[in-house]
């Protein structure tokens, strides 16, 4: 098969024999060719990519030194016990899904109502879906300091300033000193950053509809509601499948909100999985440890999201009609 | 109920562009406070009432963010690391896509298993090992050894999401091009790249910015100060000036700023590529 490098079409290859699928009877290229478009780029992913997979679970397996001189003593599955044995491992476990699950329900169901009414809006839409995707494309540690600057403690802190005029609070809230209320900064942090993805995404979903199919509803007599209820959603529904599952595999990577909002604290209160692993390996140059955390998280991260995919159809679906 | 009529269509529609408007405040207002901060001057108190436009303009806190050392230094450095990062992700993921899209060769599957894996595996869990071997490779420290770690996180992606868009092109050119005696690779830089340039300035634009903004890695990676990053710049900022925040936003902004350029300026790939693949900004 090697020999015969024959660039092939994908739809024939698969009912008749190879060497029917061109027209071409010799080889197009000498067979070393299809490697010199591969291997560079494979190099590359193998050495940092897969290697450190690998070289992570060996480093999981020992009580590793960094420094240079000490030798790493080979522990089994200690760390991976210590890691189940840890009640902060857990707290910041829970914290993490909860984060996911309300981050993710936060930016699908706003991007879903902002879709809709883009796509129902004469004019403008254009700008809308321009401006709603701004916080998107605006890094996160630039928008962490801002969200604590929002936070900011005092009369003088805008949310403070906003509610206050409002009505809501009578006196000036210190967002991030109590665990509750700093999650709300965390919380409405990824939800405003992240609600403009998946409008546009919805948005695209939304734009591929025919627009007969509400043509004829209308005639039938359905109110704007119901067309949506059970037109417009069961027709979405692989992209809400895609959407929720790209973002809960982006809700459990939450990271660098938590480092510079709270860093995890205080008391470790507001520990993600990932500020935990960073504080065990570089803080505390537990490097085992975090080896066993990093395995663990990456392994509840591909289970979340294959479990999902089972249950909701593929996933990974591209955005089509 | 019946469809609603003429005139309460009108209501509707005014109602919904409010509601849009609404949003807009939502999504801008915390960006105009930050660019307000920036020019507002140097203050070390809040302004009270919070403003969301500034009385004056200045720049007194861009000068003093370009006068502290090494900021300037950092911004050429993230540049360099960005574009640099751009441009190895785009060749690298491009050849490879274009090897998987058109060539049958032994390991094809397994290869193509194998890097399916690490899209669902986040590049964050990697810290550790790759920071191990990194260190082990004198890597640490590094301008090219960041960017090689920089690069290879999202050549997975991209590969998957190129592949896609080489195998929806026709080959017509191609197979007429190479009975006419063309080698593999003028096919593929005369042909192929030109007709896949918009999927290309895609993934080109996506690994610019991951690369601009990445902040773990950089802190981790590049400790000595003149190796700095923007992210990174911009986090002493706040860490030396805590109540500056003027000089923190105005560090912000210059980092901001392009990236926001290049989204608007690119915005039609931007929506193709994130609408195609789910790539995330």
């Amino acid at each position: 098969m090697s020999i015969n490098s024959v660039p092939q079409q994908r739809s024939t290859a698969r009912t008749i024999p190879q060497r029917r699928a061109t027209h071409l009877t010799k080889p197009y290229y000498r067979p070393y060719i299809p490697y010199l478009f591969i291997l560079p780029g494979l190099a590359l992913y193998l050495l940092w990519s897969v290697y450190p997979l690998a070289y992570q679970l060996h480093i999981s397996f020992y009580d590793w030194r960094i420094i240079p001189g000490q030798t790493s003593e080979y522990v089994g599955l200690a760390n991976y016990q210590a890691v189940f044995a840890d009640r902060t491992f857990w707290l910041a476990m829970q914290n993490t899904a909860l984060y996911a699950i309300v981050t993710v329900a936060g930016q699908m169901i706003i991007g879903l109502t902002l879709a809709i009414l883009v796509n129902r809006v004469a004019v403008a839409k254009r700008f809308f879906r321009t401006v709603y995707y701004l916080p998107v494309v605006t890094s996160w540690v630039v928008v962490s300091f801002l969200f604590v600057y929002l936070f900011s403690p005092g009369e003088a802190g805008l949310i403070n300033f906003v509610l206050t005029k409002l009505g809501m609070i009578n006196e000036p809230i210190s967002w991030l000193a109590n665990s509750n209320t700093a999650w709300i900064a965390i919380y409405s942090l990824g939800i405003w950053k992240g609600m403009g993805w998946a409008m546009v995404i919805f948005l695209a979903a939304l734009q591929g509809i025919p627009p007969e199919l509400y043509e004829a509803a209308a005639i039938d007599g359905a109110t704007e509601i119901q067309r949506i209820r059970f037109m417009t959603l069961p027709l979405i529904r692989r992209t809400i499948f895609f959407v929720l599952i790209a973002l809960m595999i982006g809700g459990f990577q939450v990271f660098i909100s938590v480092l510079l909002i709270t860093g995890g604290g205080p008391l470790h209160r507001t520990e993600v999985a990932l500020t935990y692993m960073f504080d065990e390996a570089f803080g505390d140059l537990n490097f085992g440890y975090g080896a066993a955390l990093s395995y663990v998280l990456a392994l509840v991260i591909v289970v979340v999201s294959l479990v999902q995919s089972r249950l909701f159809g593929r996933g990974d679906q591209d955005v089509e009609y | 109920m019946i469809a609603t009529s003429g005139s309460q269509q009108r209501i509707l529609n005014i109602v919904i562009f409010l509601v849009l408007c609404a949003g807009v405040f939502i999504a801008v207002a915390p960006l105009l406070y930050m660019a307000s901060t920036a020019l507002g001057g140097v203050a070390y108190v809040q302004t009270y009432p919070p403003r969301l436009i500034p009385e004056t303009i200045n720049f007194e806190n861009f000068e003093q963010a370009f006068a502290s050392r090494n900021f300037l230094r950092a911004a050429l450095n993230s540049g360099y690391i960005a574009v640099s990062t751009a441009v190895l992700v785009t060749a690298l993921a491009s050849t490879m896509a274009y090897g998987f899209a058109r060539f049958e060769f032994r390991g094809k599957k397994i290869i193509f298993g194998a890097l399916l894996i690490m899209i669902m595996i986040p590049g964050v869990v990697l810290l550790i090992p790759q920071f191990i071997l990194a260190k082990n490779l004198g890597l640490l420290n590094s301008l090219p050894g960041i960017i090689l770690v920089y690069s290879a996180g999202p050549l997975a992606f991209n590969t998957f999401l190129l592949r896609g868009f080489f195998e929806n092109l026709p080959r017509e050119i191609e197979e007429s091009a190479i009975i006419d005696g063309a080698s593999a690779f003028t096919v593929f830089w005369r042909i192929m790249l030109p007709l896949a340039a918009p999927a290309i300035s895609t993934v080109a634009v996506f690994s610019f910015l991951g690369a601009w903004d990445e902040y773990l890695l950089a802190l981790n990676f590049l400790t000595d100060e003149s190796l700095r990053t923007l992210p990174i710049a911009i986090a002493n900022f706040r860490g030396q000036h805590a109540s500056n925040w003027g000089l923190v936003f105005a560090g912000s902004l210059t980092a901001v700023i392009p990236t926001i350029l290049l989204f608007v300026v690119f915005q039609r790939y931007f929506i193709q590529g994130i609408t195609s693949g789910g790539v995330r900004g």
